[in-house]
């Protein structure tokens, strides 16, 4: 797919049927796209299988509001607090499937989707239960050397959701700060949507080509969409909004209050820009580290 | 000598010290997120760390942090790359140190961080993230636990993070090629491996290790049992590193 025009976040998220598998959190805590579960929520998709590493509050958000059936993840929780209630008592009441993964069993799984490979070995998970109580990893021998090894199958995510700090409308997107397995999971995807802080024109991106993450032919729709990953922090435009994620954890411990917050924070607003308006936080960066000038030329 | 300091301010102190000059660490949540900005500022000047979220870093962050990716972390970071890049050099056996913690762990230091039994009731935890990782391949491994009898357990309810193996062999019949868990801080007291198994080391300034020991359900070995020597006191935080402590968690939110 080449050069789909800007979207609205409601005409974007629409095209994400109910049942998709889902790849988002890929940052880790840096950069969420909350925005996009949040829309999620309102359109009433469900079914969703989520594919993440530490998925933070927003997996936990959309357990919550009952968009989901099955979670393929390594952590799930509030960084912050620890516990997700709603994820929790999900899993309790088997309400949800989940397949337990580590950190790198998860980027193993979609490196292997990007690569078009069917299983990447690792020296890890052997020994664990996340390896022995799972029907996911199979035990397998290096052909080379006879070493023991955990073979991890690929995961190729129906859409990879990526917020990031600027992006072109024909879909090319610079971003920066840490990016945990971003770059695997939209590898592995079939369609990629990106928010994104700015949307500038291309030339801006062609001026520093080192700092593109992702290029046109996967991305279905770019989304301007300032904000988009609060309370999660973006690199150069706004911090972590720590007093959120402690007040999401002390308003969510019961099904009862999850809905009274997602009423207030989710249902109970338009769209983003009626979102931020509600938010009470100083998230401004203290530290304006610009970086150097970098050359290209020739 | 130093001033007051809180159980979690010691455990700072005492993971810090576990981190040598020259070390490449891998930092996760926490109180390591603490230890690290100590030991560089400190004693290992020429320490690195790493995070999982593909942070790399030679030097204290600049304002506190909630987590490995808040942006005093990523700010004059050495290197913001990815996690395949960061657990790939913890596969090859490149980094030294990793840090853990959990809800339970046994006396081979096979720790869980994946579901508990409470009574008839099992509570589901937030899972593994990185720690099946780092505990599978890191060089050695510190782990950081509060002093709660209910996390002292014979057998952990599920092994998010493999320890040295459950007959006490070791770790050279184990695929994974870290050396597994080698000290555990807890709020009480410090306790080192040898031949894959607990032992106590010392006892944080104010306990006794009578106390401390009654808290496991199997007679946990001590340092004379292990190798002739005593059971010491922890050294207290220095005043240089409650200064530090303070000003990289001046809330003390995590300490």
């Amino acid at each position: 797919m080449i050069a789909a025009p800007p979207a609205t976040l409601r005409e974007a998220v629409s095209a994400i049927p109910s049942g998709s598998t889902v790849a988002a959190g890929l940052a880790l805590e840096h950069a969420i796209p909350f925005a996009v579960g949040h829309e999620l929520i309102r359109q009433g998709t469900d079914d969703l299988t989520l594919v993440g590493p530490i998925s933070d509050l927003l997996f936990d958000q959309l357990v919550g509001a009952d968009a989901v059936s099955r979670i393929r993840a390594a952590w799930v929780g509030n960084v912050s607090a620890g516990t997700g209630y709603r994820f929790r008592e999900a899993v309790e009441s088997d309400a949800i499937a989940v397949e337990n993964h580590s950190n790198f069993s998860i980027a193993l799984a979609l490196k292997a989707g990007a690569l078009g490979v069917p299983y990447l070995p690792t020296q890890s998970l052997l020994g664990s239960d996340v390896f022995a109580e799972s029907d996911l990893f199979r035990r397998g021998e290096d052909p080379f050397t006879g070493d023991e090894v955990a073979q991890v199958p690929a995961i190729e995510p129906d859409w990879t959701v990526v917020h990031a700090q600027r992006a072109s409308p024909a879909g090319d997107v610079h971003l920066w700060g840490n990016t945990g397995i971003v770059d695997p999971a939209v590898g592995a995807a079939d369609n990629v949507l990106v928010t994104a802080e700015e949307v500038v024109d291309g030339e801006t991106i062609k001026s520093d080509p080192s700092r593109t993450a992702i290029t046109r032919e996967q991305v279905a729709a770019v989304v301007e969409c300032p904000y988009g990953a609060h309370p999660s922090p973006v690199a150069g435009h706004y911090n972590r909004d720590n007093e959120y994620y402690l007040d999401y954890h002390d308003r969510t411990d019961t099904q009862a209050a999850f809905d009274e917050w997602a009423d207030e924070w989710v249902y109970g607003v338009e769209d983003r820009a009626e979102y931020m308006a509600k938010v009470d936080a100083d998230l401004s960066i203290t530290e304006p580290t610009v970086a150097a000038e970098v050359r290209y030329g020739q | 000598m130093a001033s007051e300091y809180t159980p979690r301010e010691l455990m700072v102190s005492a993971a810090a010290s576990e981190i040598d000059d020259g070390d490449t660490a891998f930092v996760g949540m926490r109180l390591p997120l603490i230890a690290f900005q100590v030991a560089v500022s400190t004693h290992a000047p020429n320490s690195m760390a790493v995070y999982e979220s593909g942070v790399v870093r030679d030097s204290p962050a600049d304002g506190f942090i909630h987590t490995m990716c808040d942006l005093p972390n990523l700010n004059r970071a050495v290197s913001t790359t990815g996690m395949i890049d960061i657990m790939s050099r913890l596969q090859r056996g490149d980094i030294d140190v990793g840090f853990l913690g959990g809800a339970e762990v046994d006396r081979y230091g096979n720790l869980n961080t994946t579901r508990v039994q409470a009574g008839d009731r099992e509570i589901r935890l937030p899972g593994s993230g990185g720690a099946c990782d780092i505990a599978c391949m890191a060089g050695r491994t510190v782990l950081l636990l509060p002093h709660e009898p209910r996390r002292f357990v014979e057998e952990v309810n599920y092994v998010t993070s493999p320890g040295h193996a459950a007959d006490g062999s070791g770790r050279e019949t184990h695929p994974a090629p870290g050396g597994g868990p080698d000290a555990l801080v807890t709020s009480k007291a410090t306790f080192g491996f040898a031949d894959g198994e607990l032992y106590l080391r010392s006892v944080h300034p104010g306990e006794d290790a009578e106390s401390v020991l009654a808290d496991f359900p199997w007679d946990v070995r001590t340092a004379p049992d292990v190798d002739g020597g005593e059971v010491t006191t922890t050294p207290e935080p220095t005043a240089e590193e409650l200064d530090l402590i303070r000003t990289f968690d001046p809330d003390g939110f995590w300490t």
